[in-house]
């Protein structure tokens, strides 16, 4: 892989601190300060550079804030806290007027071809339209640097794509049209949000090799949106894998690929699918999903998925239940009745707490619930979930459990890359060891 | 500048409005039961049109001719050759009313029409657009509005606007733009609020254009297919709520011009005596108008919304797809 | 092929009309899947292999017509009225779609669904044997049976796509047809799917259709594969038989086209797929395939059995005697007009 220049004056756009939070109830973007309930963190503390001519990918599945991310840099959806400069200017102190002439310099490509065109307007003046908006061009002149556009981007002859509306065109060739429309003004910077997942195999290496020949001939500086490792590795020079709003892993393309750090990254390459036959389904991947951004688990997000999770990583209340599903997802029905009356109500274990009661079920004593919880551990002993378990103790009627506080993860620096986990913290491997002593 | 037509795809069209075309393209595909409605709507329509158009020519009499040559024609005359549908009881003959009653009644409804349309989708674009404190605004009262039967509404408008207008086309005209103001208001708000959020309209607003511009080029086209259709089935029942202000006594005065639900309101006497014919021919005016009316109302909201267009059967027989692939 | 196959297609042939034609969505396909089986159906969109799923089942929409076999425990599908075909889907015949909430029901919590399901199938069972059947079909799935009352909104898109998985095979049926089922889902879920699916053949013995575009999926949790293309089957066989060494270059051609974390260089196959209304005359990859011959142009291939287990609809691969004596020289194709590229 190509090296960066990373001089620092070569910075195209520099994020500090960006977080975009969607408030649940009132209106879209209202400025909110602090961690309430009732928001979606979309973009939870976000810092990183751009730096020009280069391929930043931002990596992730939904959920984890990428195209949240994309739009909150073009100026599109407002940011909540935090700073995006482009060329030196913070554009999220920007007016809606500021930022429209901002947007010569920045464009989007998005993820539906099929969506993204006016389809009440032929492919000249959608194509055309950024010089209209910007009063650039007109009549003729607009017509000849259309017809250019198109042609650069393979629609060629352009003759006889003007005159066209989206619905005459594919896949394929409407995402050249959008790509077209985009490039028309010579911005920039590029986001490409998805470009090529709603397209078929043989058409994305078309649509990725126009991309990477733009960015050869024009200079482009991208920002590649992507769910998909496989085409981020062909046109990214640089990688940030993002989890729930946070970036949990961001380095060159070659240090991601080759010694992938974060057991989030590693999954995500493990779970590509192949097509060698030889290869079967991967069976060791994390399990659950992409939790709800807006109640987010404590401490790293990832850890309730997380095999290597251990002493620090958050565990909450939520975690105990998530454990007990799982238990009782495998036994049969009548199994599952009878230990499931022994423990009370477990709606209790939704709200995330570090230390919580487990309520014994109708006048049972707290004492089998507690049994009942070392059972399970006795079963399950490389369940993660234990690690955090500083004490478990019976009461009247319920069980009590303790659990270790949380450690906020950070971003580290590791090698060639920076990493957001525990496993690579020295700090949080040393307080790790400290809770192990500790345990009761 | 010349377009070669390319081998593999089919030639654009270079019309005037090419737009246009291509809205009205999916009419000529309609099939079946569809195509029939509208064609049977357009018909009727287009001879009522005709009608109202030509009127003086047409028409034998005037609509308030109750005399020729100085003689007054006989009240409640049969229908006979000197009057084709009879004579009601001021001895008017009613196949001229009917005629003219035909202007009257396209001449109020289009005015309306043309009022409710331009008053009531521009509000609806920006309401849906923007969003915020107009939208509500605009919808508690659309809604209010809404809420009334539409008689009722236009009958106290109508009698509001009796002192200061006057009764008559205009008060008649000004009651059922009022009334209908809402209905497009609401669609074309809901839709505008669809279209928002489209990827193509945020595509408008990250190439920086105005929401103005957004409004106009990406919202409206793609919205204002909606109101054709909803026009005529609006049109259809502006005439039957118009011919109920008449009937009631709240529209056209006679001496403005002639109107079916006055007409009919004259004749309700008349049916006691047995005499038919001052009723049912303005009766069977408006319900023809309404019917055809309503077909092209139907018949345009089918085949304009997709989902409802069927598809035509596989014609083409399973045979012969092997032979097909060797003949040239 | 298969001993004693589940389902055996025979020149099934789905068509539909449109305003500019008729469509040959399905153009002669043949295939078997056996019991415990998992047939990989790939191809790029718009090649017919969703159609042909449906038209397996006779899920067909309004003004579609039907020819062929499809024989499943020696009956003919495609000749069935609409009422032996729904007595039959469900317990025999199950299908699951790529947007699992669109087909689980609002208003009806999982337990709800689950029971009516039953219900309307086995009319004989009572109400705890219902919630056992239940409960344990969606614990094998992984949904614990605390959430069996919830309501389908409540849970996220992978968790539904294994309710709906649950819920056909609840009644256990031989067949399963599953269409893109992975397509809308995130890429580690979409592997703890699939790994289900590939599960069933032990825990249920379903055969299973697998139809998807995705070759890296077929790859991993398929037996057998079938390649589609314009309507047609171009190459089945073994998995790894097809992808190792595939025999049509359309196969060749879109494993290169393949984006995986080895891909060292872009590759893509110039032109588009072609129109099922008025496909290309002789073969239908002919345009855009490297390889074309002479005779490809002319005359539609025949089918040509590589083994016991291999077929191909190519003319690389004969008949010799029915090529013409020029039919074998290169065929020179016009450059493809760009505007003909996707």
């Amino acid at each position: 892989m190509t090296a960066v220049n990373s001089a620092k004056d070569d910075v195209l756009v520099s994020v500090r601190g960006l977080k975009t939070y969607y408030s649940l109830r009132g209106s879209f973007g209202q400025r909110l300060v602090g961690r309430e309930a009732g928001h979606v963190k979309a973009v939870d503390d976000v810092s990183f550079d751009l730096y020009r001519g280069e391929v930043l990918g931002l990596v992730g599945e939904s959920g984890s804030g990428k195209t949240t991310l994309g739009r909150t840099l073009l100026g599109l959806v407002p940011a909540t806290e935090g700073s995006v400069s482009f060329e030196g200017a913070d554009i999220t102190r920007m007016s809606e007027r500021e930022l429209r002439v901002l947007r010569r310099s920045m464009q989007i490509v998005f993820q539906d071809p099929h969506a993204s065109l006016n389809p009440a307007m032929t492919i000249e003046q959608s194509v055309g339209h950024p010089l209209t908006i910007h009063r650039i061009a007109r009549g003729r002149e607009l017509r000849q640097r259309v017809a250019e556009a198109l042609e650069t981007v393979g629609l060629a002859p352009a003759e006889q794509f003007l005159e066209k509306y989206p619905s005459d065109l594919s896949g394929g060739q409407k995402q050249r049209a959008v790509i077209a429309r985009a490039i028309i003004l010579n911005p920039l910077l590029l986001v490409a949000d998805e470009p090529v997942s709603m397209l078929d195999m043989s058409v994305r290496a078309k649509i990725l090799e126009l991309m990477l020949y733009l960015k050869h001939e024009f200079g482009f500086t991208y920002l590649y949106i992507t769910h998909d490792l496989a085409t981020a590795k062909f046109f990214c020079d640089r990688i940030a894998i993002l989890y729930l709003g946070r970036i949990v892993e961001m380095g060159p393309s070659a240090a991601i690929y080759e010694d992938p750090k974060h057991p989030y990254t590693k999954a995500l390459l493990k779970a590509i699918p192949e097509p060698d036959p030889l290869r079967s389904v991967p069976r060791d991947l994390p399990r659950g999903e992409v939790p709800d951004a807006a109640r987010p688990p404590l401490g790293c997000s990832f850890h309730p998925r997380c095999s290597a999770a251990f002493e620090v990583c958050g565990w909450e209340s939520r975690d105990l239940r998530d454990l007990l599903e799982i238990r009782w997802a495998r036994m049969a029905a009548a199994e599952y009745e009878a230990e499931r009356a022994t423990i009370g109500d477990i709606a209790a274990l939704d709200q995330p707490a570090t230390s919580f009661r487990v309520a014994a079920g109708n006048g049972r004593p707290g004492s089998e619930v507690l049994a009942l919880l070392e059972t399970i551990r006795g079963e399950m002993p490389d369940e993660p979930f234990w690690k955090g378990v500083r004490a478990l103790t019976a009461a009247d009627g319920y069980a009590e459990v303790e659990l270790f506080p949380p450690v906020v993860p950070r971003l580290l620096p590791l090698g060639r890359a920076h990493v957001e986990c525990h496993l690579y913290d020295a700090e949080a491997l040393r307080e790790a060891d400290a809770r192990q002593a500790a345990r009761l | 500048m010349a377009v070669p037509v390319p081998s593999s795809v089919e030639p654009a069209q270079r019309t005037r409005l090419p737009g246009l075309r291509r809205a009205l393209a999916p009419i000529a595909d309609a099939r079946g039961t569809t195509r029939t409605m509208l064609w049977l709507g357009v018909g009727i329509t287009l001879a009522f049109i005709l009608i109202a158009l030509f009127a003086p020519l047409i028409a034998p009499y005037d609509f308030d001719t109750f005399q020729a040559n100085g003689e007054r024609f006989d009240q409640l005359e049969a229908p006979s050759t000197d009057h084709l549908m009879g004579t009601n009881v001021q001895s008017t003959d009613v196949l001229s009313r009917i005629i003219w009653g035909t202007q009257t009644e396209l001449k109020v409804v289009l005015v309306s029409l043309f009022f409710s349309i331009s008053i009531g989708v521009p509000l609806g674009l920006f309401a849906g657009y923007f969003g915020g404190k107009l939208d509500r605004a605009l919808v508690l009262v659309m809604d209010a509005l809404f809420v009334f039967p539409f008689l009722l509404l236009a009958i106290v408008i109508a009698f509001l606007l009796a002192d200061k207008v006057g009764q008559g086309i205009l008060s008649a005209a000004i009651a059922i733009t009022v009334v209908y103001i809402p209905l497009y208001f609401r669609v074309v708000r809901n839709h505008t609020i669809s279209i928002r959020e489209e990827p193509f309209v945020e595509a408008a607003r990250a190439l920086g254009a105005r929401p103005l511009t957004i409004i106009r080029k990406y919202v409206f086209f793609n919205v204002v297919q909606n109101v054709p259709p909803l026009a005529t089935l609006n049109a259809a029942d502006a005439i039957l709520t118009l011919a109920a202000l008449g009937f009631l006594g709240y529209g056209i005065q006679p001496t403005d011009g002639a109107e079916w639900g006055y007409d009919v309101n004259r004749a309700v006497s008349d049916a006691a005596s047995g005499i038919w014919w001052t009723g049912l021919f303005p009766g069977l005016a408006i319900v023809l108008l309404v019917v055809g009316l309503t077909l092209l109302g139907e018949g345009l909201s089918e085949t304009i919304n997709p989902v409802l267009r069927k598809r035509p059967k596989a014609e083409a027989d399973l045979s012969g797809s092997v032979a097909e692939a060797e003949t040239p | 092929m298969t001993a004693d196959p589940v389902v055996s297609v025979r020149d099934l042939r789905v068509y539909y009309g449109t305003l500019r034609g008729t469509v040959r969505a399905v153009d002669r396909v043949s295939l078997e899947i056996g019991a415990g089986q998992v047939l990989g159906l790939v191809g790029e969109s718009g090649c017919g292999k969703s159609t042909l799923g449906r038209g397996i089942l006779g899920l067909l929409p309004e003004g579609a017509v039907s020819d062929g076999e499809v024989l499943y425990a020696g009956q003919n599908l495609v000749n069935m009225s609409p009422r032996e075909l729904r007595r039959l889907r469900g317990p025999e015949l199950g299908l699951i779609f790529q947007e699992p909430m669109t087909r689980l029901n609002p208003l009806m919590r999982i337990e709800e669904h689950f029971s009516e399901t039953l219900k309307q199938h086995e009319p004989s069972l009572d109400d705890r044997e219902i919630r056992r059947r239940s409960l344990e079909t969606l614990g094998r799935m992984g949904i614990p049976p605390t959430r069996f009352r919830q309501y389908p909104h409540e849970f996220s898109g992978g968790m539904r796509q294994r309710i709906m998985i649950a819920l056909a095979l609840l009644l256990r049926p031989k067949l399963l047809i599953a269409d893109e089922p992975t397509t809308s889902l995130d890429v580690i879920v979409e592997a703890q799917i699939l790994s289900i699916l590939a599960d069933l053949r032990q825990s249920f013995g379903t055969a299973l259709l697998l139809i998807t575009h995705n070759l890296g999926i077929v790859a991993e949790a398929c037996d057998r594969v079938a390649v589609m293309y314009a309507g047609q089957i171009v190459e089945e066989g073994t998995a790894r038989e097809v992808f190792s060494e595939p025999a049509h270059p359309y196969t060749r051609e879109l494993l290169r086209s393949t984006i995986s974390l080895d891909t060292k260089e872009l590759h893509s196959i110039p032109g588009a797929p072609p129109s099922l209304i008025e496909p290309p005359r002789g073969c239908r990859f002919h345009p855009r395939c490297p390889d074309a011959m002479q005779v490809c142009a002319v005359n539609p291939p025949v089918e040509q059995e590589l083994d016991r287990d291999r077929r191909v609809l190519c003319w690389l691969h004969g008949p010799a005697e029915e090529v013409p004596e020029d039919g074998w020289s290169p065929l020179e194709r016009q450059e493809l007009a760009v505007a003909e590229e996707a």
